[in-house]
């Protein structure tokens, strides 16, 4: 269920690298699922610095508001200015439309401290999911 | 924790449950915002099993329910149902609920489930003390209670059900089958659109839950059921209203029959009838981005002047809603406020409750 080719966080953050080591950052389909219908979202904006497991932002469904922490300390390049208008489009499509922002990493070799697809699938089953 | 007799049918159709005044109960099935949406253009389904279901009856029920409530319940006729408030000896509000008159001495009371138990108690301890004749039969886990709302809910259950729905006016009740099993028959409901709720034994509970699914109605959450009351302007006992607020502070004057010769916390209520209020319930409007919640603070200026009781985004509106209490001078419409939306100011506007009420064809 959980792409292959990208890194998740044990605060259900995943991220894919680009071609040009930057990287995409968005939540996970466990993530929406359990936060419910999405209403707001509140980003950074271009150029904010963020440390690893640094507040990036907060997402409000209906049901609550969360924070969502940066998986990786890097600066901000891109907002998806998509999500932000319509944050349906994260329930709908977490792992594509619905990404939240791009990142240049501060120490790409930091990703290899993250999950890959199957360590977070053992994760999420030990959180008894 | 306890279940409704509908629990299995919750979870094979995907409900997400949550505990809730200590039962297990869906939150949502396919998405708290599309339900509500259902619910306002077709037709929503409801298991309100939790809430209490409390037969009154005996030679002095009807007498007793006159002290105990704010309205006229001895008049009332028979086959009809009135919204009411359960009042201590100071006006405070210890539940609000719906009675349902079937005969000149046998009442239906819905009280809230977390209420259930408080009221029990306070209607034997009066009658123990008058020495009244009254029973209280209590068949909240003998029965289920399906609660069918929206504007397309007649289309849906007409087809199983033995009584002409066209002909019985909102606020009535009536005993009539449903898919043939006995059922009691309310049009009554929490959501501000047209509304059946059934009441059955618990061994027809999944069958009619069932068919009225396989007939179009989708089933909805606890989620959706919170906004579309407070969309509605409807208040919820333990958050908008409890045993130290008065029907007159709570906005719920027009429920209070003053003109009764006595019934309990009148005196308290007329004194703040001819003095007035020092606090009442408002609605409220973001101006500004958001979703006002239960405890946030409510700022006017750099003062705080009260507190949220419910808050919600309101999907049918598209903004952050909410209700609260403040001193009366900030009571107003169009009163300009400010919610801590967790540190943020966010600009509010009092505004007339309710926040939306359906247009109704007759």
């Amino acid at each position: 269920m959980n792409p292959e080719d990208r890194y998740y966080s044990t605060e259900h953050e995943w991220v894919l690298a680009n071609e040009d080591k930057t990287l995409y950052i968005g939540i996970t389909e466990y993530a929406q699922e359990e936060l419910g219908d999405l209403v707001f979202v509140e980003m950074p904006t271009v150029g904010t610095v963020v440390e690893s497991m640094g507040k990036l932002g907060e997402v409000e469904s209906v049901k609550s508001v969360s924070d969502i922490y940066c998986p990786i300390s890097g600066k901000v390049i891109e907002i998806n200015q998509e999500a932000v208008q319509s944050p349906e489009i994260i329930n709908e499509d977490p792992y594509g439309k619905g990404w939240l922002v791009r990142l240049d990493p501060s120490n790409p070799e930091d990703l290899n401290q993250l999950m890959s697809a199957s360590e977070y699938e053992t994760f999420l089953e030990s959180l008894g999911h | 924790m306890k279940r409704t007799p509908l629990y299995g049918e919750h979870t094979d159709r995907g409900g997400k449950l949550v505990p809730f005044a200590g039962w297990e109960m869906p939150i949502q099935f396919s998405g708290i915002l599309s339900e509500v949406k259902i619910v306002r253009h077709s037709a929503g389904i409801f298991d309100v099993s939790h809430m209490g279901r409390l037969f009154i009856s005996g030679n002095d029920a009807a007498k007793l329910l006159d002290l105990l409530t704010t309205s006229h319940i001895a008049t009332m006729p028979s086959g009809k149902a009135k919204y009411t408030l359960i009042c201590n000896e100071n006006g405070g509000i210890i539940d609000d609920t719906i009675i349902y008159k079937h005969t000149n001495n046998k009442f239906l009371m819905i009280p809230n489930a977390s209420n259930e138990e408080t009221i029990i108690e306070w209607i034997n301890k009066y009658a123990n003390d008058l020495n009244y004749d009254v029973e209280i039969n209590r068949v909240t886990t003998e029965t289920v209670m399906i609660a069918l709302q929206g504007p397309q809910i007649t289309q849906i259950l007409q087809p199983i059900c033995s009584i002409d729905l066209l002909n019985m006016k909102p606020f009535s009740i009536i005993e009539g089958d449903i898919l043939g099993y006995n059922s009691i028959i309310a049009t009554t409901g929490y959501t501000g659109e047209m509304g059946v709720e059934i009441i059955c034994n618990i061994d027809y509970g999944s069958a009619i839950w069932s068919e009225l699914i396989n007939l179009g109605a989708t089933p909805c959450g606890l989620g959706a059921r919170d906004i579309l009351r407070i969309e509605a302007g409807l208040l919820l006992h333990g958050s908008d209203m409890n045993d130290d607020i008065t029907p007159l502070e709570a906005g719920l004057e027009r429920f209070v029959a003053f003109d009764k010769s006595t019934f309990c916390g009148k005196s308290i209520m007329l004194d703040q009838q001819e003095v007035g209020i020092n606090k009442s319930l408002i609605g409220f409007k973001l101006e500004d981005k958001g979703i006002p919640r239960h405890g946030y603070k409510i700022y006017q200026n750099n003062d705080t002047i009260g507190e949220v009781t419910s808050g919600s985004y309101s999907p049918t509106l598209d903004t952050g809603i909410g209700l609260g209490y403040v001193p009366i001078e900030f009571a107003k419409e169009a009163t300009e406020l400010q919610i801590d939306i967790r540190g943020r100011m966010t600009k509010a506007k009092v505004a007339p409750l309710p926040f939306y009420s359906r247009k109704r064809s007759k």
